[in-house]
Formats: structure tokens, C-alpha cells, sequence
């Protein structure tokens, strides 16, 4: 068993090491233009699911953490140093997570989605009504000497980091009570286990993990403006992801990013308006035909293999 | 006075699409996500008729309600009961249903933006103005209001004192007890749901007489419909429309005095204020 | 009776808007005792329970454990101080496996355990409520009323100072029913301060040292079982006032 565990170790650090080669391709420009994103969107769908997945609760908050780590990044870089910022950012995203966590996750699970639908959105208009009444200006530049490759590679360290946390969590006492309390709140408490504080708690983690990588990307905005930075697609476009992919197992998600970024670019190149259709068709074929993910698909399919053979 | 009547105009409106919404997931149990793409689709609707043939876009009405009622039958029969079938509790149905309607809602505006783009629609009808208590408002707006509260006071009547509303509200109760006693809760069901996304699509066809709306404005009625709805407490008629014209009053307030972007963030501080101090609505009881 | 009162009830009270639920009750439960809450349906033994292991709030009244006020206390604070339940519908954690719904009780509860103790502990206790499957399987696959066994393996994990049973034995047939009893004894045998809620009689006679009887909210009788049950104002209650 010990020893299992560390193969899969190895292996892991082993895929990790050779992704983190990917920018050293020569004339990589379109590699990377599918790279960040897929890295972004797999730090961002892995991370929601350590909290949306064992609970059910589905969170619409991202774009929201995700705003407020780029604009933490805007408007600090004159002033604070940028591991400082990103420090800053997660700490934003998880205080905002922990104000949202405690006004709803006592609440049942309706309210949480409506509440985090709407967040981005609600603080995407305080912001510009700050901006235009305060500042004067809509958006603010942010010029960096940061690479496109180093972007990736934090997202990279991001990732590595999430799993690393999903994998240490699921084996602690806080990833056992988050379990409990997605089969049944009500045994949870009766259990001894304080369902709004592990809820929060993961929550705050989620939300911290947007953060930060909202702040990784910003140099790459050059522009940042509150249409942009808390666009609500985003927010969608994780939860879509995490689903196709499945939410049971920590590397459930990769299995829905990369496929569905890549379909995702493919469309937005050659048909430009149909995005929307797509992510809605996306949505119906996750509840429909796969409620439990890729990951689900496959571990049924392994499943039968073995019975087959052992049978 | 101004500000009041305003607001009172606008949370009219508000009241209908939110009693949409409530009755869907107050006796469907569908929580409608695609509720203000319905809304959207009936602002189309009102546009079309108005500049195709130049008449009232309140023509409309005659063929948005049918059209919409049919069409959210459908819907529900084909893709929300097979949800209510493989749910195995109400947590499970809760989410699937916000998926799948959060999916038909993203279709529904893929398909609009592919029949009429992205541009923003407006047409100026009824655009004169009308004096009331020493005020100027435009018509459209007051006529808008009228319409909605005779809807909503035939909703009223339907539901209070009709068989059918007799069999709704047994629903919404308690659905086990209602088929205990020979109601057939599917087709009840159904019948609430498509009522619902039929009085949501109304609701567009009004809002269009006075409002500039585009293919994906769906989602921001949709929100405010469950902010309504959770601050009126669910299935709750009277604090549906209480909550409606307190939202209606309360973004008309922020607009004039503030600013008009801010708008959603009113609508919010009453969620949040409600979600601190009454989750069970202005009128409802503590829960067990 | 020198035993230590393990838990008080006292004058405690629950309304539902207009409806008097449970009105103004009291009893004592002591050290190594099985004490029966029984009456007719609708007497308000389930929200007594409820009241008891923190699911609701009491309108007024105290209940103790030990020397603890408990009525004020949220539902896992209660559990934690050393309560812990069944429920009337038994509840498994689907997702989890048989292990595991059992292991829930011992992590965060009055008594709490990680690692191979805990696994330890928890292989015990299944083998000590007598279910013999295999406990990596889900919980789907087990009998009705080995489920009722991990349920009540799962409130016995946290080594609780009382154990509530809420119509444990419900829904059993003859035969299981006959295993529920005695693993029940069992459990008092050992020493487990017990209150049940149960309708089912054999039960009540054989298991309960004491009853408390309730009826439309209110306590009308307690003491030895036997005496409870040949009283008259208790079978009045079940059965109906006998006009002559």
C-alpha cells in the first residue's frame, strides 16, 4: 500500500516535470496560447471542486475571487512586491469566501447558487461605480516584464499545490467531516462536527486558490477592467468543466478541462457566437448522460474490465 | 412621489415574473434558471409585432402566453420529469435542476443570439406622457403596470378559488398527500410549470414596451425573480409581490439618487439583509 | 435508587406555532439504566428525543448531562458532551463505506480517534453489533437491519454517556426482532446508560428498568416498568377511556 503511494508519487512529479518543459518548445506561440488557459482553468476546476464537490453546493462565486485577485494585482503593482500581491490576493478571495460562506452555506443550497450568481456581478458594478465616481478611470494598466511561460509555470506550481492540499485533506479528519456532511447534514451534526465551519473552511480555500490565480493572470490582461475581470462565463465555465470531468475524485476535473478548453478554442475561432450554445449543450450532456463525470465513465468501465477478467 | 410611483410601476412587473418563478418551484420543485431567457423570448416577441405589423405589442400576448405555456410543457415532460424520476432526494433533484435549467437557459440564448444577434432591442411605443398626482410618467410604464396587476389578480383568483388551484396549492403542500388523494401531482405539476414560464414570458412582452433589452439580458430578471422570491418566502403569493414592489422601490431609489449601474447591488443588499435576519421570508414562519 | 443521574430533564417544553409538542416535562436517567419513553403516536416521544440530542431548540425548560446545561447547546456541542442518537428512519451515509458510516461517530464526537485506532475500533464495534459483511463494501448492499447495526454501531463509536435509540427495533421482523432485543440487552449488560423510544412491548418489558409515559405532550405516569404498564391512566391512553 506504502509503496503504491509512492509510485504514484513519482509519477505524478514525473507528469508535472515534463509539463513544466512545454515552454521550452521553440516557436511555441499557439502551444502556449491553449497551455495558460487549459493550466488556468485546471488550478481553477480542481480547486472548486475540493469544496463544491463533496458538498454539492455549486459555486458561481468564481469569477468573483477570480476579480478580486486580478484588480488586488492592478492596482498593488506600484507598491507592494508581486509575491506580497499574490499573498494579498489570497487572502481578499478567502476573506470574501468566508463573508459569503457564513451569510449562505447555513442556508440550503438554492440560496448559495442564486447568492454566488449574482456576486460577480454585484461587485462588478460597486467597482465601476467606484471607478467612475472615485478614480475618473475605467481600468488600470498592468505592465509587467512577467513571460507567458512563467504565467504557466505558476499556474503549474498552482496546480501542483491544490492537489497536494485535495490529497492531504482527503486524508485528514476536515476532509472526513466534508464528506459526512455531503451524504447527510443532519448525522454530521449529530456526529459532533461543526458542518458551517467545514464548510467555510473549504470554501475559503476555493476561493483563495480563484484569487491567486486571478492575480497569476493579470499581467496577461495588460488592460484590467471590471467587464473583463469578473466575467461571469468564467464562473460557468469552471463548474462545467469539473462536472464533465467528475467531482468524486481529485483528478476528475483535469478530465473535463482539457478536452472541453480545447473544444472551447476551436469554437470561439470558428464560430464566434455560438459559445453560448455550446456551454448550454455542455451542461444539458453532463446532467443527462454523465451525472458522475469521465471519471465516472472510466472507473465503471475499469470496473467491468476487472470483472471480466476476475469473473 | 415620484420615486414612489416609479418603483411601484417597475416592482408591478417584478411581481408577475417572480410569481412565475415562485409557482415553478414552489409546486414543480424546479428551481427555473431559465426563467428569464422565457422573459427574454416574450421582449422579442412584443418587439416583433410592434415593428413587423406596427400594431400594440400587447397583440403579442395572444400568441406569447399559448406559445410559452406549450412550449414550457414541454419542457418539463421531456427534460425536467426525468430528473424527478431518477432523484433519489430532494437535495439531488435541487441541484440537477439548477444544472439542467442553467443549461437550457444557455441554449436559449445561444438560439436567440443566432435568430437576432447581439445588438440591443428598443422601439418606442406609447411613449407619451401621462400625469399622475401632479407628475409626468410615460404611459407605456403605467399600462405595463395595469396589465401586470390584472394578471396577477387572475393568478390570484386561479389559485385561490378554483379546483385547479385548489389541486396547485395541495401540491405545493405536500406532494405525497396531494396523489394520496386521487390529485395527479405529475400532470398538476406540469401544468404550474408551464403556467409559470407562461406568465415569465408575458411578464417580457410588458417589460419590452419600456425597456431596451438584448438576447442575454435573461439572467439579471432571473436573479432578481429569486431574490423576490426568497425575500417574499417561497410559494408565498402576498410576499412575493410585498418583496416585488419593495425591489422595485428600492433599485428606483438607488438609480435616482446614486447611480443606475449600482441597480443589482440594491437588489442584493435586500438578499443579503433578508438572508441575515429572515431566511424564511418577510411573512413566513420560523421553519420547524 | 443510589446510581449518579446521568441525564435531567426538567420542565422542558417545545411549542410549534400554536401546537404544544412536549409540555412542561421531567425525568431522570441514571448510570446503567434503560429507560423506555413510550405512549401513543403523536405523544411527542420523537421531538422529546429531538430535544434531547439538540436537533431543536426547546422553547422552555433544562435538560443536563451530567453537570452540563445541554439545552442551549447546538446540536455537535451536544454530542461532544456525550449524546448520541439513532434515527426513527435509519440514516446511512451512502457514499461512505460500511467502515466508514461507522467510523463517523468516533472522529469528531464525545470520544475521538484517528488512525489505525480508530479503524481498530471501528472493526470492533461491527463485529460487536453482529454485522459480518465486508466492511470496505457500501452500505447499499447490506439488510435493512444491518444497516439499523452500523446505524447503531456509528452512535456507540463516540463511547457516549447516553445512547438514544429512536424505534430502533421498528420495521424488524420476527426473527431480527428477537437478535435486536438481545443485542440491545447486551448493550445494557455492559453498562450503556440507554433511553428508548419503542413501541413495540416485548421489547419494553424485557429491556426498560423504568418507563416514562407520555401522552398528548404530557408526562401522565413513570416508574417499574410493569407497575407503568398495568396503570390505569396508561392503557387509558392507548387504549381509550372504557365508558361503561
Amino acid at each position: 500500500m506504502k509503496q503504491q503511494e509512492l509510485i504514484r508519487l513519482v509519477l505524478v512529479a514525473l507528469v508535472f516535470g515534463l509539463l513544466a518543459l512545454l515552454p521550452l518548445i521553440p516557436a511555441n506561440d499557439r502551444l502556449m496560447a491553449l497551455a495558460v488557459p487549459i493550466a488556468m482553468y485546471a488550478v481553477l476546476a480542481t480547486s472548486w471542486s475540493l469544496f463544491s464537490g463533496p458538498t454539492h453546493y455549486i459555486s458561481l462565486a468564481t469569477a468573483a475571487f477570480y476579480g478580486v485577485g486580478a484588480y488586488t494585482l492592478a492596482n498593488g503593482l506600484e507598491v507592494f512586491s508581486y509575491p506580497l500581491l499574490l499573498l494579498m490576493a489570497a487572502l481578499l478571495g478567502g476573506g470574501l469566501a468566508a463573508l459569503v460562506g457564513m451569510t449562505t452555506l447555513r442556508l440550503s443550497g438554492v440560496y448559495f447558487v442564486i447568492f454566488t450568481l449574482g456576486l460577480a456581478e454585484l461587485i462588478r458594478q460597486l467597482v465601476t461605480w467606484y471607478q467612475n465616481n472615485f478614480t475618473g478611470s475605467r481600468g488600470s494598466y498592468v505592465f509587467t516584464d512577467i513571460t507567458e511561460a512563467q504565467i504557466y509555470w505558476q499556474l503549474l506550481g498552482l496546480l501542483a499545490l491544490v492537489f497536494l492540499l485535495g490529497w492531504l485533506i482527503n486524508r485528514s479528519r476536515l476532509g472526513f467531516a466534508i464528506r459526512i456532511i455531503g451524504n447527510d447534514e443532519l448525522v454530521a451534526r449529530h456526529s459532533g462536527i461543526n458542518t458551517a465551519r467545514t464548510k467555510v473552511l473549504l470554501f475559503i480555500l476555493s476561493g483563495a486558490f480563484a484569487a491567486v490565480v486571478g492575480a497569476v493572470m493579470a499581467p496577461r490582461f495588460v488592460y484590467v477592467e471590471p467587464s473583463m475581470a469578473f466575467s461571469p462565463q468564467l464562473s460557468f465555465m469552471v463548474v462545467v468543466m469539473a462536472l464533465l470531468g467528475g467531482v468524486h475524485r481529485l483528478w476528475g476535473p483535469l478530465l473535463g478541462v482539457v478536452p472541453f478548453a480545447i473544444v472551447w478554442e476551436l469554437i470561439a475561432a470558428n464560430f464566434p457566437g455560438q459559445t453560448v450554445l455550446f456551454m448550454g449543450l455542455a451542461f444539458l450532456v453532463v446532467v443527462y448522460f454523465i451525472p458522475q463525470g469521465v471519471a465516472g465513465v472510466l472507473e465503471q468501465q475499469l470496473h467491468k474490465i476487472r470483472q471480466r477478467r476476475g469473473g | 412621489m415620484v420615486i414612489l410611483l416609479t418603483g411601484l410601476f417597475l416592482g408591478g412587473i417584478y411581481a408577475l415574473i417572480a410569481m412565475g418563478l415562485s409557482l415553478q418551484y414552489g409546486v414543480a420543485r424546479i428551481m427555473n434558471l431559465a426563467s428569464g431567457e422565457m422573459l427574454v423570448a416574450g421582449a422579442f416577441a412584443g418587439f416583433w409585432v410592434y415593428t413587423a405589423f406596427s400594431v400594440s405589442p400587447y397583440v403579442a400576448l395572444f400568441f406569447v402566453v399559448p406559445l410559452a405555456f406549450a412550449f414550457n410543457w414541454l419542457i418539463y415532460n421531456w427534460l425536467l420529469l426525468p430528473l424527478v424520476r431518477r432523484a433519489k432526494n430532494r437535495g439531488q433533484l435541487e441541484v440537477d435542476s439548477i444544472l439542467a435549467t442553467f443549461g437550457m437557459s444557455f441554449v436559449l440564448v445561444g438560439v436567440m443570439l443566432m435568430a437576432f444577434g447581439g445588438s440591443y432591442f428598443s422601439y418606442s411605443w406609447l411613449a407619451r406622457p401621462i400625469e399622475l398626482l401632479g407628475s409626468n410618467y410615460s404611459q407605456n410604464r403605467v399600462l405595463a403596470f395595469a396589465v401586470a396587476a390584472v394578471i396577477c389578480g387572475g393568478l390570484y383568483l386561479l389559485i385561490n378559488r378554483t379546483r385547479l388551484g385548489l389541486s396547485i396549492r395541495a401540491v405545493a403542500v405536500d406532494p405525497r398527500a396531494a396523489g394520496l388523494v386521487a390529485i395527479d401531482v405529475k400532470k398538476v405539476a406540469a401544468l404550474t410549470f408551464a403556467l409559470g414560464g407562461a406568465v415569465a414570458a408575458a411578464g417580457g412582452t410588458l417589460l419590452s414596451t419600456f425597456l431596451t433589452f438584448d438576447a442575454s439580458i435573461g439572467v439579471v430578471f432571473t436573479i432578481k425573480a429569486l431574490v423576490i422570491v426568497i425575500m417574499g418566502g417561497v410559494g408565498d403569493i402576498r410576499g412575493a409581490i410585498v418583496a416585488a414592489l419593495a425591489l422595485g422601490l428600492a433599485e428606483t431609489l438607488v438609480a435616482t439618487l446614486l447611480d443606475p449601474g449600482l441597480t443589482l447591488a440594491a437588489a442584493y443588499l435586500l438578499f443579503i439583509l433578508i438572508l441575515l435576519f429572515r431566511p424564511q421570508g418577510l411573512f413566513g414562519r420560523s421553519a420547524l | 435508587m443510589n446510581k449518579p443521574t446521568v441525564l435531567e430533564v426538567r420542565n422542558l417544553t417545545r411549542r410549534f406555532g400554536g401546537l404544544v409538542a412536549v409540555n412542561n416535562i421531567s425525568f431522570d436517567v441514571h448510570e446503567h439504566e434503560v429507560v423506555g419513553l413510550i405512549g401513543p403516536n403523536g405523544s411527542g416521544k420523537t421531538t422529546t428525543m429531538n430535544l434531547i440530542s439538540g436537533a431543536l431548540p426547546p422553547s422552555s425548560g433544562e435538560i443536563w448531562l451530567g453537570d452540563t446545561c445541554i439545552s442551549r447547546l447546538p446540536a455537535r456541542r451536544i454530542a461532544r458532551s456525550g449524546v448520541a442518537r439513532t434515527f426513527q428512519l435509519v440514516r446511512m451515509l451512502p457514499s461512505l463505506s460500511i467502515l466508514e458510516n461507522v467510523k463517523a461517530g468516533a472522529v469528531f464526537g464525545h470520544q475521538q480517534l484517528w488512525g489505525s485506532e480508530l479503524d481498530h475500533h471501528a472493526r470492533r464495534l461491527l463485529e460487536r453489533v453482529g454485522v459480518m459483511h465486508d466492511p470496505d463494501a457500501p452500505t447499499s448492499s447490506l439488510t435493512y437491519i444491518d444497516q439499523k447495526r452500523v446505524e447503531l454501531a456509528r452512535a456507540l463509536a463516540s463511547n457516549p454517556r447516553v445512547l438514544l435509540l429512536d424505534e430502533w427495533l421498528a420495521g424488524l421482523n420476527p426473527t431480527e426482532l428477537q437478535q435486536g432485543i438481545e443485542l440491545i440487552a447486551d448493550l445494557r449488560d455492559e453498562g450503556r446508560t440507554i433511553l428508548l423510544v419503542e413501541h413495540v412491548m416485548d421489547a419494553i418489558r424485557s429491556l426498560c428498568d423504568r418507563c416514562v409515559v407520555m401522552s398528548s405532550g404530557s408526562k401522565i405516569s413513570e416508574g417499574g416498568t410493569e407497575d407503568v404498564l398495568s396503570d390505569a391512566a396508561v392503557i387509558e391512553a392507548y387504549l381509550g377511556k372504557d365508558d361503561e
